[in-house]
């Protein structure tokens, strides 16, 4: 099982903070996001639009990342900490 | 949620001192000539709305590690002799403190660099968003897509 997670902007677009997802065999964030495509159209479409910053385990991934049992995948909107 | 207050690298909900933060940093080292920090504080306009409230949020650990990197990426790569960075999350007023970066060395020079790359860095690395509240309602700010 994986844990997917989502923030700031990302929780009302998912509609949701925190999800799982049951797999059999590792797969890619490309895969990923067209699973994720099928339950939340517009999140897939970010994904591919390259809107979203992607993290497995906390670390930042590309879309040939691949995912394994356990891992955590966390979905980022673009940064905006510190001040201007 | 901060780590302890000795830890060079908070991410917290409570408000810090400057000045606490300064002389903390100063007993890192007798060596130290120069101190350069950067304080971001909350300010009022924003895109030409008045806000009225703030709101921080972050990827627990996550934004840690990168604070984590980019200190030791400052010390390493600028030459100062250690540096301290503090970010607050949750609910902050207009005119409160949001982040802070001390950079302590030998010379003036190097803490200067240190400190202006660290918070380019924070902004351009970290997972922390800020949510701005205004006559308009509620937007998450995105600096670059």
């Amino acid at each position: 099982m994986i844990t997917l997670k989502y923030f700031a902007s990302l929780r009302s677009i998912a509609e949701k903070e925190e999800d799982s997802l049951d797999f059999e065999n590792p797969i890619t964030i490309d895969q990923l996001s067209d699973i994720i495509s099928k339950t939340t159209p517009k999140m897939g479409e970010m994904i591919r639009e390259k809107k979203v910053l992607i993290s497995v385990n906390q670390e930042m991934a590309s879309i040939d990342t691949i995912i394994h049992d356990g891992d955590e995948v966390a979905f980022l909107p673009p940064f905006s900490g510190g001040t201007k | 949620m901060s780590t302890t207050t000795d830890s060079k690298v908070r991410i917290q909900l409570e408000d810090f001192s400057v000045t606490d933060e300064i002389e903390a940093m100063k007993k890192v080292s007798r060596n130290i000539g120069g101190i350069t920090t950067f304080l971001g504080t909350g300010r009022e306009l924003s895109k030409g709305e008045n806000i009225t409230k703030l709101n921080f949020e972050h990827y627990p650990k996550m934004a840690e590690k990168k604070l984590e990197e980019i200190r030791e990426k400052s010390i390493k790569d600028h030459g100062i002799i250690d540096m301290s960075i503090i970010h607050r999350i949750g609910p902050i007023d207009i005119g409160e403190n949001i982040v802070l970066i001390v950079a302590v060395g030998e010379h003036r020079k190097e803490t200067f660099v240190a400190c202006e790359w660290a918070i380019a860095e924070l902004k351009r690395t970290t997972p922390i968003w800020k949510r701005e509240t205004t006559s308009n309602g509620e937007v998450w700010v995105q600096d670059t897509p």
